[in-house]
């Protein structure tokens, strides 16, 4: 009798501290973020600083009280670039670490492969990779960070019509960045009153693009001509350019806004034009430029850090979490379908990709103002108004 | 339309000659093995590389090339000693696998010993583009020409001419019987790596300032530097040269006249088209034996 009298007590307290302990924990839940990242592999220029980037902000936001007092947990994965790894580690961070948000797809391949499994689970995702067709159509539960080629081609447009300039000669390479890019760039030209008269390519291990920009040279109406490119081919575009003597002005892509383009080039980028992210332009940004205080900051964060040069794939990665932190900040938890309203809701986030204004059809949320035009004159970066 | 046509010429040379130089170190290997060794654009990649490091080191600019020779010898006599050495009784097919497997150990390790990105060495002399019958051509692309010409030269003689050159032509021709006549067939083989790594790093080290170098140039390298020794005739010398500018101003001229998407199509639908009324190439069935 009085054994199971104890055995009942003792059953009850076990429940009772059960509960207890159950809340405590419930109140300490983190919120899981979830990556896959092309960490490795030949897309490792975009998915390591990617990874660099969310480990170090974390910390930070951890170090900081974490979001509405609850830590942060991030569960990073490697893709290696591969579409059929991201789809099994998009499964896995939906089933077992049931993340509350992700942020990741260093590539429109990977990404891609894993809209199909987070619009069934219904998560938000924020993508970081570029292509437009990840946003268009919008899908319910996919955002992305990085400004898109079609907004660089409108930004050059943009810079060409201001130049009193309307007949355009596109040089481009093979490759996908360049493909992509030779495509939006044709497809938005007639809206900035822009004719395209020439349209050549080269491959992307080429060596001499000279017979190209003689046939562009042999065209007489071309008044300036836009390499959509990538990797080292601009820089032997330009050069040729020099050396062929044609005098009509140069635009390279965002695809090659670094320092290395620059120095491969020599005294051949002179007067050469190319859109660009902040970022890259961080110390000669104007004070009074809104992204000045966010991208110095990360900036030196990054360099301080990881002793190797800021790029602007990180940045993507810091605007994913940031956006992902400010929406569950909004949503007052994890909540899924708050979240994804209150990401679709973020309105005036500055952040290192430009200012983010998102509405049920821009799940990107930049305008052109994303971009910065800049000019290379003595071997520098100047920006252009 | 009389300029242009002199253009897409200048263009096709300067590519032409680099394929041409790069093509040259096939058919050495060649010769002197029946191999063809996969890991020339490599060799290609090491002396451009090393060049640019050694001088980013401080070295002059003759030292620096000296230096990148040297490093891409050793690169190729060790290449031989490790891989091909050890696999010398196994058949051809096998070596040229063992080739494969080189060059992309030697990519990873470039990798990992320089960088991913691309790097440019200065001209030999200066940048200031030559106007040639209203055609522009930069200084660098006749010093490449120049140099393919004194190598197929200095490479004629020695073959020729010399002992060890004979030694090299009698081995490719039947081993067993050169090595009954005395020859060290070993050290034949291992001096054919050696020369063939050696010129693949000249011509690195001659192309950088127009193609640029990276760790994964000699994958583009490789692969036109073979499709010129094929198409001149594997194992000629003159061959390679004539191969090397045949294929590049195909694409010149394919990009200039017909479409830039379908240049290399082009010039490959040629080659192909050479190959099936020549089987040894241009200069390969015209000798009974080859240089």
């Amino acid at each position: 009798m009085d054994s199971t009298v104890i055995a009942r007590l003792a059953v009850r307290g076990a429940v009772i501290v059960l509960a207890f302990a159950a809340a405590a924990a419930f109140a300490q839940e983190p919120i899981r973020v979830g990556a896959f990242l092309s960490v490795t592999g030949p897309a490792a220029f975009l998915g390591d600083p990617e990874q660099k980037t969310l480990e170090m902000y974390v910390e930070r936001l951890n170090a900081a009280g974490g979001i509405n007092g609850r830590k942060l947990a991030l569960t990073v994965y490697d893709d290696a670039g591969d579409a059929e790894k991201a789809r099994t580690f998009t499964k896995r961070l939906i089933e077992q670490d049931k993340v509350d948000v992700i942020v990741g797809g260093s590539t429109t391949g990977t990404t891609m492969a894993a809209v199909p499994l987070v619009e069934q689970a219904q998560i938000p995702f924020i993508s970081l990779a570029g292509a437009v067709v990840i946003i268009e159509p919008a899908k319910k539960w996919v955002f992305k960070t990085p400004h898109t080629d079609r907004m660089a081609c409108e930004k050059i447009f943009t810079d060409v019509k201001s130049r009193q300039l309307t007949k355009v000669a596109l040089i481009s390479g093979t490759g996908g960045f360049d493909k992509s890019m030779r495509g939006e760039c044709v497809k938005v030209a007639p809206k900035y009153g822009v004719e395209i008269v020439a349209d050549e390519t080269y491959g992307a291990a080429d060596t001499d693009m000279t017979a190209q920009l003689t046939k562009i040279r042999g065209t007489q109406s071309v008044q300036a001509v836009l390499n959509a490119g990538f990797g080292q081919g601009p820089a032997i575009v330009t050069r040729n350019y020099r050396q062929l003597g044609i005098t009509a002005p140069l635009y390279q892509s965002h695809g090659v806004a670094s320092k290395e383009y620059v120095k491969l080039s020599g005294d051949a980028a002179e007067g050469v034009r190319l859109p660009a992210a902040a970022l890259l332009v961080a110390d000669i940004l104007p004070d009074a430029d809104p992204q000045k205080k966010v991208v110095v900051a990360y900036k030196s964060e990054y360099e301080t850090k990881y002793k190797s040069d800021v790029s602007t794939f990180g940045g993507h990665a810091y605007d994913g979490l940031m956006l992902a932190a400010e929406a569950v900040r909004r949503a007052g938890g994890t909540d899924k379908a708050k979240v994804r309203d209150a990401l679709e809701a973020t309105r005036g986030y500055v952040g290192t990709g430009g200012v983010v204004n998102m509405s049920a059809d821009d799940h990107m949320g930049l305008d052109l103002t994303a971009f910065q035009m800049l000019e290379v004159r003595k071997g520098n970066w100047v920006v252009i108004r | 339309m009389d300029a242009q046509w002199v253009q897409f010429v200048a263009g096709g040379l300067t590519v032409g000659s680099i394929y041409a130089l790069v093509g040259l170190g096939f058919s050495i290997v060649f010769n002197a093995s029946r191999v063809i060794n996969f890991a020339q654009g490599e060799f290609v990649m090491i002396g451009g590389m090393s060049a640019v490091s050694l001088l980013i080191a401080g070295l002059p600019m003759p030292l620096a090339i000296g230096g990148a020779i040297v490093v891409a010898t050793i690169v190729g006599l060790l290449l031989e000693k490790v891989a091909i050495e050890r696999a010398r009784r196994a058949d051809v097919v096998t070596l040229i696998i063992i080739t494969i497997g080189a060059s992309i150990l030697l990519r990873g390790v470039a990798q990992v010993v320089w960088d991913k990105s691309v790097h440019r060495l200065p001209p030999l002399s200066g940048d200031a583009p030559l106007a040639v019958f209203g055609a522009t051509i930069v200084p660098q692309s006749l010093w490449v020409l120049g140099a393919t010409i004194a190598i197929v030269a200095a490479l004629t003689w020695f073959f020729r001419r010399t002992r060890h050159g004979k030694a090299m032509l009698a081995t490719s021709h039947n081993r067993l019987a050169a090595e009954l006549a005395g020859i060290d067939v070993k050290r034949v083989l291992l001096a054919s790596f050696g020369l063939a790594a050696a010129l693949g790093a000249v011509a690195g080290v001659l192309i950088a300032p127009i193609a640029f170098t990276s760790y994964d140039a000699g994958i583009m390298l490789g692969l036109k530097g073979f499709a010129a020794a094929i198409l001149g005739g594997l194992g000629s010398f003159p061959g390679a040269i004539a191969g090397g500018l045949a294929l590049g101003l195909l694409e010149g001229i394919g990009a200039g006249y017909v479409s830039s998407a379908y240049k290399d199509a082009i010039a490959f639908v040629v080659i192909l088209a050479v190959l099936f009324l020549r089987p040894d190439g241009l200069f390969g069935a015209l000798r009974g034996e080859r240089v």
